[in-house]
């Protein structure tokens, strides 16, 4: 993966940069030693890694804002970062980058139940968001599977979704506003606990905008109360496809389960062996959860099964309680990890249209025979969110390129049948310079051009999303104006 | 008045347009017209349709009509409920999926599903100096760089005008009903509409007419759950100290109808102001109002008020968290005011300089997002 070559008349001035940044930072919010910045040398993508020049951690917003300031200033590279669980490496720095941290900004600002939102600092994790609210029973709906530890910064920046989304949406539709710093220092306000902007909307822009148009140092979330209860079916098939015909005959006939999981037979088999979660051996598996009162999911659950029925389902298993549904999920949950013992992976999260399902993954397993490298499916069916885990080996020289170039072509193919190249991690660097074969030329400068209204000097993460070749004139005009 | 009937007539229309254009699809919708009137009407037809995958694709001149018929064919909606202007607003012509999105017209399910911008997943448009562009896709879950389609939705034709846009779909549930509170206060309905958004009971619908009074709770499913909510929630709020009753079915449906199209202020006259507010607000930024009459949606978080003709509402209002939209006055009234709420120095900074990037001629809807400074 190419990076931009840092830039050495910055690197030059650290000295200078860590002083002006230490003026303004209590002591501990500025790391500048060269073990210590290795910390921020990689997010969740660790095949790539890079120290930064300078970590900084601030706690407040004036101090972001007095962070981005000096960098502009210096001309210096700033990569924000939350929790640095991104899997498509949107917090790897550059040798030349100061990397912003908001883990220190974690506090609750003020929650309010009777209009159902949250007020965070964008540091705090996605799961102590709903730490905060549940005991009045609301919950925070995305649920990205690294919840536990990433934060609601990264969240917004790569508008994340999680297993509920068929149901409750991705962050971007539970993103009320937010408090962001641009790269100049000048402090935003954008939307509130109110529904909807009132001019352009400029919430849905900085939305799922990688940290390239500012620092989102707090939000307003929309909270909502728990269901009564939420309970899934287990169903086996012996064939793919039918097991996408039954995705689509369950949606079309007004069941809307809050989570649709599908995993293949080399998953499958893979999980079994890790969890033995006691799921049968076949070649697809589909987990459909639906939610509330025990009646109300009995009956939704009664009709799925019936429309299961119809397709001639291997296995049918219906969680009557707490432990049955525990069990059920078990498998699904251990998916990654199961993977994880037999091999390195990597993650693709192309998202195609459910219809083309049996099509892309017979492709995928053609690709796997040319390669020669193993792949899991596992995958959000209700929306087409796939997740194929493609297993290799990082000791072995050239694996990595030959799973890199494979997974490259799975997401070619993914966009080929009407789909998209990431449905909930990003661009980051990961699918940076496949981008072309999404966009064209324009629709990749029309996205650009948003960048140069937002931060003009291109110094916000700015090697990040769109192929270098496509961003280089913007990015050296930025290095000339130094 | 321009014709286009194709997206290369449309870039071919864009590229030789010297003079402002008033962008328009159905043209129901109240958008004050300056310049040629550059309609997509034109642009019509579904292309993609696949409710399995719960997705549809249309040039954006297609009417809602069509879309609706398709749909209910399937047995599936669009779920945020656009409202329809025309009663309101006097207006005649068929509305178009464009125009709904152009100006993320969405309806009182909105406090539960989201609203249109949620549910438009992609679109092609023409921006002022003729490139096609296309953002986002026909998928659910889409990160792939920007997302242009949440800007575009709610940008009244200003930065570009849209070709075809593709949308979420969801079913249509078998039945709905709704509780109905009598005799509550602004104040208490507010605290009631709360409750029951609060609630795990999945009410689609909370809104408060003040003028007779009533405050209804829209339930949507399957029927047995239906019966099982509306009484879950009867008990919830059973010490509000209202009678309560239930509509049914086709009850429901007129109502939420009539409440969706502010039916009560159709035969009115006066303006009519869209005020988007945090919910516990709404009946003191009424009550400051000075308006003649108003209601309340989005369980309190939208208020629909109805004004003497050239009232300033905003100035009555004062500062206050969400944005007042000024939806039905005279020509001179609008220029005056203007539509839009004004934006706070930072965002209107930024969305002015995307205007200028987009649209660098000034040939879109010129001024109408813009406040008079």
């Amino acid at each position: 993966m190419e990076m931009p070559v840092p830039n050495p008349s910055i690197i030059a001035r650290k000295a200078r940069v860590v002083q002006r940044l230490q003026q303004v930072l209590p002591a501990d919010a500025v790391i500048s030693d060269e073990q210590e910045t290795r910390a921020y040398e990689c997010d969740a993508l660790t095949a790539y890694k890079c120290p930064p020049m300078v970590a900084v951690l601030p706690y407040t917003t004036q101090q972001v804002s007095d962070v981005l300031r000096i960098c502009h200033e210096e001309g210096v590279p700033v990569v924000p970062r939350g929790s640095g669980t991104s899997l498509a490496g949107g917090a790897l720095p550059t040798a030349d980058c100061v990397i912003l941290g908001v883990a220190r900004m974690n506090e609750v600002i003020e929650t309010d139940y009777e209009n159902r939102f949250i007020r965070v600092q964008t540091g705090r994790t996605n799961l102590s968001v709903t730490g905060a609210v549940e005991e009045h029973g609301f919950f925070y709906a995305p649920d990205p599977s690294s919840q536990l530890a990433c934060a609601i910064a990264g969240n917004i920046a790569m508008n994340s979704g999680g297993a509920h989304c068929l149901k409750y949406g991705v962050t971007t539709n539970n993103l009320m506003g937010v408090t962001m710093v641009l790269m100049d220092g000048e402090v935003v306000e954008v939307g509130g606990p109110y529904l909807d902007a009132g001019g352009l909307d400029l919430l849905g822009l900085i939305c799922g905008s990688e940290g390239q148009l500012g620092v989102v140092t707090e939000a307003t979330l929309r909270i909502l109360h728990k269901p009564e209860g939420a309970r899934p079916v287990l169903i086996g098939f012996d064939d793919n496809e039918v097991a996408g015909a039954c995705v689509s005959d369950i949606i079309k006939a007004g069941v809307l389960p809050v989570a649709i999981e599908f995993m293949d037979r080399p998953c499958i088999e893979a999980t079994e062996a890790f969890a033995k979660a006691g799921y049968p051996m076949c070649e697809a598996l589909l987990i459909v959860e639906v939610e509330g009162s025990d009646a109300e999911i009995d009956h939704q659950l009664g009709l799925i099964s019936d429309i299961a029925k119809q397709h001639n389902p291997v296995e049918l298993r219906q969680s009557k309680s707490a432990e049955e549904s525990a069990k059920i999920w078990l498998g699904r949950k251990s998916a990654f990890g199961a993977m994880g013992q037999i091999n390195d992976y990597m993650c693709l999260d192309g998202t195609i249209p459910v219809s083309a399902l049996p099509h892309v993954l017979k492709r995928i397993g053609e690709m796997s025979d040319h390669y020669g490298l193993k792949v899991g499916n596992v995958f959000h069916a209700g929306d087409g969110n796939m997740h194929p885990l493609i297993l290799f080996d990082a000791n072995k020289p050239g694996d990595l390129e030959l799973c890199e170039e494979f997974g490259a072509e799975v997401l070619k193919l993914c966009v080929e049948v009407g789909g998209c190249l990431t449905g909930e991690h990003g661009v980051g660097i990961e699918k940076r310079d496949l981008m072309h074969v999404q966009y064209a030329r324009e629709d990749l400068d029309a996205q650009m051009s948003i960048k140069d209204i937002f931060d003009p000097a291109w110094l916000l993460n700015p090697a990040k999303v769109f192929p270098l070749d496509a961003s280089e004139t913007r990015r050296t005009v930025m290095l000339a104006a130094e | 008045m321009m014709d286009i009937t194709s997206e290369d007539a449309l870039v071919d229309a864009i590229k030789g347009a010297g003079t402002p254009l008033a962008v328009q699809g159905g043209g129901t919708r109240g958008v004050p017209k300056a310049g040629t009137v550059l309609s997509v009407a034109g642009l019509s037809g579904i292309t993609l349709y696949e409710p399995g995958a719960l997705t549809l694709v249309a040039q954006a001149g297609t009417p809602v009509a069509d879309i609706e018929a398709a749909l209910a064919q399937e047995n599936q909606r669009l779920a945020f409920e656009p409202m329809d202007h025309r009663g309101l607003l006097g207006t005649t012509g068929s509305p178009t999926i464009g125009g709904v999105m152009a100006a993320n017209v969405s309806g009182p399910r909105r406090i539960s599903v989201g609203a249109a911008r949620d549910f438009l997943l992609g679109v092609r448009f023409v921006d002022g100096q003729g490139v096609v562009i296309k953002n986002g896709g026909r998928v659910m879950k889409n990160v792939t760089g920007y997302d242009l389609v949440k800007v575009m939705a709610g940008s009244y034709g200003s930065l570009g005008v849209l070709s075809e846009v593709s949308m979420k779909v969801l079913p249509r549930p078998e039945t709905q009903a709704a509780l109905v509170l009598h005799g509550l206060d602004d104040a208490a309905a507010v605290r009631a509409m709360a409750a029951a958004l609060g609630s795990p009971f999945e009410v689609t619908g909370a809104a408060h007419d003040r003028a007779c009074k009533k405050t209804m709770l829209r339930i949507e499913g399957f029927e047995t759950s239906v019966l099982y909510r509306l009484g879950r929630l009867r008990d919830l709020l059973g010490n509000m100290g209202a009678e309560i009753t239930v509509s049914d079915e086709h009850q429901t449906a007129e109502a939420w109808t009539a409440t969706r199209d502010v039916a009560v202020f159709a035969a009115a006259k006066g303006d009519v102001w869209r005020v988007s507010c945090k919910p516990s607000d709404g009946p003191s930024l009424a009550a400051r109002s000075q308006a003649e009459a108003w209601l309340y949606d989005w369980a309190g978080g939208l208020i629909w008020l109805r004004c003497a003709a050239g009232h300033d509402l905003r100035q009555k209002l004062g500062a206050f968290a969400g944005h007042a939209t000024l939806v039905r006055a005279d020509s001179e009234t609008k220029a005056r005011l203007g539509v839009f709420h004004p934006e706070n120095a930072g965002v209107a900074r930024l969305t002015s300089a995307l205007r200028a990037k987009f649209d660098p001629k000034g040939l879109f809807n010129a001024g109408l997002m813009e406040h008079a400074a």
